[in-house]
């Protein structure tokens, strides 16, 4: 995909002609000089411009010659001084001499640079920086060859924490104020600013007292400077990427490498389904760090603090390396061959004979397009069942039928481009600054274009900062709410372009699907699924839901099976209607499944009973990239690649297809490989050994034709829940981008910039519990206890906690998800 | 006619333009040209009346050059705490590839050199190094130098990869052993201009406390023999 590909032409534009250096050029009016510049060729030093941030004439490094025909007869007359190339536009017969052409230029530049060397420490020996500093180069290469300055420099106590992530050495600063206009204009995180004046003019952080925290205050400790507090940001490790000096640098890569030692890899980042571009780079086989590649129809410049900083989880101790099988009770180390024979040995045993019991498959949601479909057809070929399910989490048929209609094999549906610039957009169980890692910053980035209607229990500071308005819903009400939406709100879903986004979360809603479709048909807006794991949508285009095979085809329609088994190969597939996540650990627990096939699934993500599943099922094959839960109670597990290390494509919640390639080289193998090697000892060639196979088989299936998809789900939305009692109140929970996700583990830098957990109610429902300061949350399974924030605006009866924060996991606490009636106690 | 056959002929007709090979030397007359088989033996005969200059190594160990580039040092500060800071450059400007340095932070706790940042792992690489000594100019702390040790073989690969405690400069005299903390009111930028002479009695306490058995210790010294306080493998 182009960028092209997402508008059918280019406008016809006004353009402007001028010279620059002596050479022509023609752009669009409104261009600036320094981008005009580039694209002749000449390169003008720069530290504050920045092209995706506004001019801001900061830094004064790029200062050239400037004339322009003035005056009735149009005569050329010069600036009487530099101009800021970044700052000014051009015009029709503008004459610029760079430094190149102009002497005057030339020295102008020489002597800033000369003044921001003044006070800049000459540190580079211990600077992250070094080595690809933009000011170390332009002073090479724009700069005096000697200094001429002997004083004493200015020095600050270095390094001030923003939080525990970003660290700042204020003295490297060249105040050009990159960072403060990305968090303001960008991410909406005013936490760092210009502070004082003349040469004691530093960045810092603002008065708490100044900001309202309101319970979105970071974990980790931060130190305070002369006025402020701490920078809490899920995008705050872009100010570090886009810092030109080494000023701002992240604690987590602080003093571990040079740019000369690291090998960069392009890939796509693995923690949401957006399918941001970044770039690994890796030093021996060791990522050391991550950051944005530019991706202008997708991430842009940006990504998310998960997406940059989250990757030491593969590579920590509990790595697993070699296939285990369990002898006598242990997990010992065997061959593949081995550990292969046994797994298959294992679960025909189980499936075979006079008591046999079926097998199931669990794929999880982070695998690739490549690794789900092989789960699938692992499981409808080999062991003869439509028990797979790539959903860990709440899922719903209703859902299911959904993504069979409307999402799966329909390619690019609504993009990043059209999100931006729909000028109303309904957010139904999706928060974008938690769940949706940088569309949130896309959605951002329309701020007063556009209206954003938060769908949801109270309006969250993500959904502040996009200036939404909040239309209340009880978590598993949406659906009812959708259907009587105020009028405003649907006349604003009818202008052209319109978007109604459906989260992970619309699946806990009875009726929201539906509610939704109806809303769109009769609003003209179209519907955008936006799941949070990275690894969903692949898994519905691949088939790797109960009801779905490839491409949308419903399990259901005979003649949708018979296509996939002719293009298979084989007689017939299963049609036994599947089970999802929930309904496959329930019926494992229950003793009516023999064999389990687990992907990289955490078990403190699913709310049934799946220590009860994993020890009911005769035998567990796990495949796992480290000793997780479930691998600990399998019988057999197979090690497999963690993203960086395979090849493979991720689908993002556009359609979009974002393949990458092995960044790191071992002999790791995908799951879609292992599951190869796995159907051989039943004899069957599944032909997932590659992924070039597997994209084979899926172009050559195809997509699914109308009659063979799933007719979408007819759910009546609930009748009003009953208003809960005393001392009871409806659970409403999300995922908070930063918490305590398999994927984050062994970063604690990264952890402190997560937010503090906190339970949230309204006044009303708070002052219920009397003088409380924490709120006890309780189900019949366990407790959360968690300090109590009352929220304005929320809706009455409900409380909110963080599914997966620190002294907050709900699903494996509470057992409960969203829309449950839960228990609540105050504390004093 | 194939590629190489082709190449072939170009240079064969190549060779045949070129002039024949004239020798600049003096021409010898007609007795030199007649001697000049046996003129060898000239040579070996001059020589046995000049003194021997075999050396009798390994017997006798003859000092190099005082400017000799033998293996590299890692130096200390006087107050013990090590010279190098991590920071690479000497794996930069190395053109042989022999050196691989992973920097870290100090911490109050594992102060190893002043200032921030350290060198965690510090590997030099004798089966690469060339001795051409551009990283002991690279060192911006001055803390790389070069011994005039030059006995630089051995048995094994991985014994000729030098660890940073292999590298690392010998105690001396007053010196304490790192980690410790700095002297209490200075900066790197102190101990770059020279101005700390030794350890004081704050960071003796606080090596006493936190390893009573450190043999650079005053109370400890000379009680013990000192074991792998660095210089090289003996
Ligand atoms: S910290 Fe970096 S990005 Fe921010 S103003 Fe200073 S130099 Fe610019
Ligand atoms: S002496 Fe030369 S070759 Fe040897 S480590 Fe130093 S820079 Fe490299
Ligand atoms: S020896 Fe010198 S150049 Fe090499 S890492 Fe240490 S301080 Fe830097
Ligand atoms: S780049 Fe133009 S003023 Fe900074």
């Amino acid at each position: 995909m182009t960028a092209t590909a997402d508008k059918p032409a280019a406008e016809v534009v006004d353009t402007v002609t001028l010279t620059i250096d002596g050479t022509e050029v023609t752009v669009p009016k409104g261009t600036l000089i320094i981008r005009a510049a580039e694209q002749v060729g000449i390169e003008i030093p720069r530290f504050c411009d920045h092209p995706a941030l506004k001019p801001a004439g900061a830094c004064r490094q790029c200062l050239v010659d400037v004339a322009s025909p003035a005056g009735p007869e149009g005569k050329l007359r010069a600036f009487p001084k530099p101009q800021a190339s970044c700052t000014m536009t051009v015009t029709e017969g503008m004459v610029v001499n760079t430094q190149h052409t102009s002497e005057e230029a030339d020295r102008a530049q020489k002597g800033v640079m000369e003044l921001l060397l003044i006070n800049h420490p000459l540190d580079c020996p211990v600077c992250d920086k070094g080595g690809e500093c933009p000011l170390q180069n332009q002073a090479m290469s724009h700069g005096r060859p000697e200094s001429r300055f002997v004083d004493v420099k200015r020095v600050f106590e270095k390094p001030l924490a923003l939080s525990s992530e970003i660290l700042l050495d204020r003295e490297r600063c060249v105040l050009c104020q990159r960072c403060t206009r990305f968090s303001k204009e960008i991410a909406g995180d005013a936490f760092i600013d210009l502070q004082n004046r003349g040469a004691q003019q530093q960045i810092g952080t603002f008065d708490e007292d100044v900001l309202d925290f309101d319970g979105y205050r970071p974990v980790g400790a931060a130190t305070v400077d002369e006025a402020g507090k701490a920078f809490s940001s899920y995008y705050s490790g872009n100010t570090v990427q886009i810092c030109p000096v080494g000023a701002l640098t992240s604690a987590a890569y602080r003093f571990r490498s040079r740019p000369f030692d690291l090998v960069s890899s392009p890939s796509i980042s693995e923690h949401d389904s957006s399918g941001s571009a970044i770039r690994i780079d890796h030093r021996r086989g060791k990522i050391l760090r991550r950051l944005a590649e530019n991706d202008p129809v997708v991430n842009e410049d940006w990504i998310s603090d998960k997406d940059r900083f989250a990757f030491a989880w593969q590579n920590l101790s509990d790595r697993l390396t070699r296939p285990l099988v369990r002898k006598d009770g242990e997990l010992v180390e065997a061959s593949w061959p081995e550990a292969l024979a046994a797994a298959a040995a294992g679960i025909k045993a189980q499936t075979t004979g006079d008591d046999a019991r079926g097998a199931a498959v669990l794929a999880g949601g982070r695998v690739t397009l490549e690794d789900a479909y092989a789960y699938q057809k692992l499981a409808r070929v080999v062991l003869g069942t439509n028990d797979v399910d790539a959903r860990a989490r709440t899922a719903s048929d209703e859902e299911q039928a959904f993504l069979g209609a409307q999402v799966a094999g329909t390619g690019l549906g609504v993009t990043f481009g059209e999100l931006e610039k729909a000028p109303t957009v309904v957010l139904v169980g999706f928060e974008p600054e938690d769940e949706g890692g940088v569309v949130f910053l896309r959605l951002r980035k329309s701020l007063g274009r556009q209206q954003v209607v938060a769908v949801a229990p109270f309006l969250s500071r993500g959904s502040e900062k996009l200036g939404a308005t909040l239309v209340p819903a009880a978590p598993g009400r949406e659906a009812a709410v959708l259907a009587d939406l105020p009028a405003d709100v649907r006349e604003a879903l009818a202008q052209p372009g319109a978007v109604i986004v459906l989260g992970e979360r619309a699946a806990e809603a009875p009726g929201a699907f539906a509610a939704a479709q109806d809303l769109a048909s009769s609003t003209g807006a179209r519907v955008a699924w936006i799941p949070r794991r990275a690894g969903e949508r692949g898994a519905v285009e691949a088939g790797a839901l109960p009801g779905l095979l490839p491409g949308g085809r419903a399990v259901s329609v005979k003649a949708a099976r018979d296509a996939v088994a002719a293009a298979w190969g084989v007689d017939a597939l299963p049609s036994a209607k599947g089970r999802d996540t929930a309904g496959i650990v329930k019926a494992a627990a229950e003793g009516t499944i023999g064999a389990l096939v687990v992907g990289g699934v955490s078990a403190s993500d699913l709310t049934g009973d799946v220590a009860a599943a994993l020890e009911s099922a005769g035998f567990v094959v796990s495949l796992e990239v480290r000793r997780s839960e479930i691998a600990e109670a399998a019988d057999v597990v197979l090690p497999v690649a963690p993203p960086s290390e395979k090849p493979g494509t991720f689908v993002n919640w556009e359609g979009r297809l974002r393949a990458f390639a092995t960044a790191i080289r071992t002999d790791a193998m995908s799951d879609h490989r292992v599951l190869d090697l796995l159907a051989r000892e039943w004899g069957v060639e599944l032909g997932t050994g590659t992924v070039e196979a597997v994209n084979a088989e899926l172009a050559a299936l195809g997509a699914a034709e109308a009659a063979h998809r799933p007719a979408a789900a007819k759910v009546k939305a609930p009748a009003r829940n009953p208003r809960p009692k005393k001392g009871a109140a409806v659970l409403a929970t999300w995922h908070q981008l930063v918490d305590e996700g398999a994927l984050q583990d062994g970063e604690p830098y990264l952890a402190g910039t997560g937010r503090v957990a906190v339970a949230r109610m309204s006044a009303a429902t708070a002052a219920s519990l009397g003088d409380a300061v924490s709120v006890e949350v309780s189900t019949e399974a366990g407790a959360v206890e968690l300090p109590l924030v009352v929220t304005e605006g929320m809706v009455d009866g409900v409380v909110w906690v963080p599914v997966k924060s620190p002294g907050s996991w709900v699903a494996r606490d509470l057992r409960a998800a969203a829309g449950a009636v839960v228990s609540v106690k105050g504390a004093a | 006619m194939s590629g190489s056959d082709e190449v072939w002929k170009v240079n064969r007709e190549r060779d045949a333009q070129r002039e024949t090979f004239e020798s600049n030397l003096p021409k010898k007359g007609p007795i030199g040209e007649a001697l000049a088989p046996v003129a060898g033996f000239g040579v070996s005969l001059r020589n046995f009346f000049r003194p021997t200059v075999t050396e009798q190594y390994p017997k006798v160990k003859v000092p190099t050059m005082p400017r000799y580039h033998g293996r590299h040092q890692l130096n200390r500060h006087p107050d013990g705490l090590e010279k190098c800071i991590g920071c690479e450059l000497c794996a930069w400007a190395c053109p042989a590839d022999a050196i691989y340095v992973e920097a870290d932070s100090n911490t109050p706790d594992h102060q190893v050199s002043p200032g921030e940042r350290y060198g965690r792992v510090y590997q030099i690489n004798y089966l690469r190094c060339i001795f051409c000594g551009l990283c002991i100019e690279a060192c911006p702390t001055r803390a790389l130098t070069m011994t005039n040790e030059y006995e630089l073989a051995g048995p094994t690969r991985e014994g000729l990869i030098y660890e940073k405690q292999d590298l690392l400069a010998p105690m001396g005299e007053n010196m304490l052993a790192a980690p410790h903390p700095m002297v209490p009111g200075t900066t790197d930028g102190s101990y770059y201009r020279q101005e700390v002479d030794g350890p004081v009695e704050e960071q003796v306490a606080w090596v006493r406390e936190h390893r009573p058995d450190d043999p650079t210790l005053p109370e400890n010294r000379g009680a013990t023999t000192v074991e792998n306080q660095g210089g090289g493998r003996a």
